[in-house]
């Protein structure tokens, strides 16, 4: 045969829909797309007629390419599909023997052609075409009977201008925009659940993501910040390489416990942590903030604590998770493969400095009073000596 | 300066191993059972390295067999007893304080219908002989106690042991050397053990090497099947390199046996005694004082102390900002969630185990470094203290 790749058609989401600027987002789609393949030599991507095709040398496993680009946002769904030129006899005798190699791999005894005609000279009309194809096929296999209703198999043909096209999935990917559409964001990144889900989020919207940890060595441990590096190599997954700013926090968190109500604690450090981020974030082009609180989760994240909280920057903090319930942030990481790394019993934060009872209505009033009691600046600049920047790679395992 | 008190965990490979290790793999790959000539030269390495080793035990040669280290050894040894005695008995006596690969075998044991009992120690750590004289009756097959205690360094009285189960006549003395092969002198017939598990790793020597000691005229059955290596007991081909680095490894700790017990008992008592000088409020769970029988029940190479008020896993991450290497008695943060068994058993209670750090030497440590240590050690307390009282000030 002369063709030996396998082809992929490529559905975008949302891209599909912005007018304009459908070329610019299609054209940071292609580039993601090839960058996700890039492991493999001999990819070919491009855009033909409003669609994304990937083909790619047979010796490549079809799932694992068609994994790499479901995990590139932008991407709606992926169907791997057989590729014919477009003539009748040529789709039909494709189609039979698709159909032949599918019944006894998904024990098929009923099905139908849907077929949709792109190429509006092609001489017949899409249901004359799909009751031809369904023709060829059932000369083809034997046993095999026509069902429109409830078929065990949908078959699709998509008759294109040169190629047409045979295929029986479309896989769905994950939506949103491609990377590096709209700026770039800055995570507050524990090593918990709910960060790196909150950073995948922004990301899906197109964001590129940076990251920053805060730690309290040698109250914590190396190996709590390992954990959040291989969080970071899930992420970079998605978003390509991520670079993670660590910042020691245990001289503020010191000087809070000297100088500060107790309950205060939480809240206090959150704040410092904000101005940190926004520091970092500012010296490193991001645009904003990204945080994984949502609301009510703990005590420092009632609506009281996150206005205290969020008013320590000027720079806008996102709050993907806001309205989520922990149920549904857990299902979520658990489909971006965070989960199990996240529940890993390394502790983030210094639960030495865990007050006993924190405020959960906190006064703002009462919270800048007892900050203005500790030497900010003098604070803030020495926390930024403890900076330590590493760039992650994917981890896509 | 760079201190590496955490010998108990594993110890600096020596160069002269690391350069045998070397040299045997790259010019002596032959197969021992080969019958030609290359054959012949690494079977003469094995040898000499089984020489060197059993020397330290002053057993005989034969009675050594490799293996892949103190958990093969200690498994093979329990499992081993456990199914050549079932016919006789069903009863195994060990210690509350025995390794994970003792103690774990022995629960296994007790899953599958076998009686088992976990002596208790008293505060110094040391296993209660009379309660051992009260359980061994005639339906015991093994006893299986440990030498020293990796956590505590505390020296089980293994003669006595050794001579009660001589006396009962039925049952197999394991005995868990890990920790003693090589820092104090052993003899195994004096001791009557039957059977001892060492480890390479533990004497500067070899990851992934270890032996256990057979005495001759005892039959446990074998575990691995094959080639019939090891003289039927353990097959598959030897780990030349590996048992070549042992050996080098046992013949120096031979001689410094001879010629540096001293340093080593100066190190320690320094240790022990520059922390109860400049350090307030600490409890040393090391038996130093104690004395069984006019003589010293602490191997002095491992020190263990509890600063109260403190958390033992933030002292050993303040040491080690200062390039010092220690151990702790808990690990509440790391995949081995929980306090130490050993200083449980020995009546610490949590708070004592939370506090908790292990200080172990060897040789290779030399008197500056106490010093050095003692020195941080001195600052890193205080300053955690300090910590700790701000925190505690905010309700913990």
């Amino acid at each position: 045969m002369a063709d030996t790749k396998s082809t992929f058609i490529v559905r975008t989401g949302e891209v599909a829909l912005k007018g304009m600027n459908k070329p610019y987002f299609e054209k940071k789609l292609l580039t993601r797309i090839r960058t996700a393949l890039k492991q493999y030599d001999g990819i070919e991507a491009y855009r033909s007629e409003g669609l994304i095709f990937v083909k790619a040398p047979e010796q490549y496993p079809v799932r694992e390419v068609e994994q790499e680009i479901l995990r590139v946002f932008g991407v709606a769904s992926v169907s791997h599909a057989v590729e014919v030129s477009s003539e009748l006899e040529e789709i039909g005798r494709a189609a039979a023997e698709y159909m032949k190699k599918l019944i006894p791999e998904r024990r098929i005894r009923t099905f139908k052609v849907e077929a949709k005609r792109a190429d509006k000279t092609f001489p017949l009309q899409s249901p004359q075409i799909a009751r031809e194809i369904g023709a060829y096929v059932l000369r083809a296999n034997d046993g095999l009977r026509v069902n429109v209703h409830d078929p065990d198999c949908v078959l699709f043909v998509n008759v294109r201008r040169e190629h047409s096209y045979v295929f029986a999935d479309k896989v769905k990917g994950f939506g949103g925009l491609p990377l590096g559409t709209n700026g770039k964001g800055l995570i507050l990144l524990s090593g918990g659940i709910d960060s790196p889900v909150a950073a995948w989020m922004m990301a899906k919207r197109g964001m590129m993501i940076e990251a920053v940890h805060f730690h309290s060595y040698p109250y914590t441990s190396e190996r709590a910040r390992e954990k959040v590096y291989e969080l970071t190599g899930i992420l970079a997954g998605y978003c390509g390489r991520i670079r993670v700013h660590s910042i020691n926090l245990l001289e503020i968190q010191q000087a809070i416990g000297e100088h500060c109500p107790e309950e205060q604690m939480t809240i206090l450090s959150r704040r410092f942590m904000m101005m940190l981020a926004e520091r970092v974030a500012r010296s490193h082009d991001c645009d904003m903030l990204i945080t994984g609180e949502s609301i009510g989760q703990v005590a420092s994240q009632t609506v009281h604590g996150l206005v205290a909280t969020d008013n320590a920057v000027q720079m806008p903090v996102m709050l993907p998770l806001i309205a989520m319930d922990k149920v549904d942030i857990m299902d979520l990481a658990q489909k971006i493969g965070t989960y199990e790394k996240s529940i890993e019993p390394y502790e983030d934060c210094c639960t030495v400095f865990l007050p006993k009872h924190p405020a959960t209505r906190p006064v703002l009033a009462r919270i800048l009073e007892s900050e203005a009691l500790l030497d900010k600046e003098q604070l803030i600049a020495s926390a930024l000596e403890t900076l330590e920047t590493v760039g992650i790679d994917p981890d896509k395992n | 300066m760079f201190v590496y008190f955490d010998n108990s965990a594993t110890t600096r490979q020596l160069d002269a191993v690391t350069e045998t290790v070397y040299r045997t793999a790259k010019e002596e790959f032959g197969n021992p059972s080969s019958l030609h000539r290359l054959g012949v030269r690494s079977e003469k390495i094995l040898k000499q390295a089984r020489r060197s080793a059993a020397a330290l035990l002053h057993a005989e040669p034969e009675e050594v067999f490799f293996c892949s280290g103190g958990t093969e050894a200690d498994n093979t040894a329990v499992f081993g007893a456990a199914r050549a005695g079932k016919r006789r008995g069903n009863k195994i006596i060990t210690s509350s304080i025995e390794h994970p690969a003792v103690l774990e075998a022995c629960r296994q044991l007790q899953a599958e219908g076998f009686e088992v009992v976990f002596l208790p120690v008293d505060r110094d750590g040391i296993v209660d002989l009379r309660a051992l004289e009260e359980e061994l009756d005639d339906n015991t097959i093994l006893v299986s106690i440990m030498h020293v205690n990796n956590e505590s360094g505390a020296i089980q009285p293994v003669a006595e042991i050794g001579r009660l189960v001589r006396e009962q006549g039925k049952a197999l003395f394991h005995c868990d050397a890990v920790q003693s092969y090589g820092k104090i002198p052993i003899d195994v017939r004096a001791a009557g053990i039957h059977l001892l598990s060492a480890s390479g790793h533990k004497i500067h020597g070899p990851k992934g090497t270890g032996i256990l000691y057979i005495r001759k005229g005892v039959h446990i059955p074998s575990f691995q099947y094959g080639g019939g290596q090891e003289r039927g007991f353990r097959s598959g081909t030897e780990n030349v390199p590996g048992i070549a680095g042992f050996g080098v490894a046992a013949e120096e700790a031979a001689k410094r046996l001879r010629t540096d017990a001293g340093k080593s008992r100066a190190m320690g008592e320094r240790l022990a005694g520059g922390i109860r000088e400049r350090i307030g409020d600490i409890t040393i769970n090391s038996p130093v004082e104690a004395v069984r029988n006019g003589e010293s029940v602490w191997l002095p190479n491992i020190v263990n102390v509890t600063f109260h008020g403190c958390r033992g896993e933030v002292l050993l991450h303040m040491l080690e900002q200062s390039e010092i290497f220690v151990s702790t008695g808990s690990a509440c943060s790391s995949h081995k969630k929980g306090f130490s068994h050993v200083l449980l058993a020995m009546g610490c209670g949590e708070n004592g185990a939370e506090g908790a750090v292990r200080f172990s030497l060897s040789y290779l440590n030399e008197p500056e470094e106490v010093e050095y240590v003692l020195d941080r050690l001195a600052e890193a307390v205080e300053q955690h203290r300090k910590m700790m009282k701000i925190a505690n000030r905010m309700g913990r």
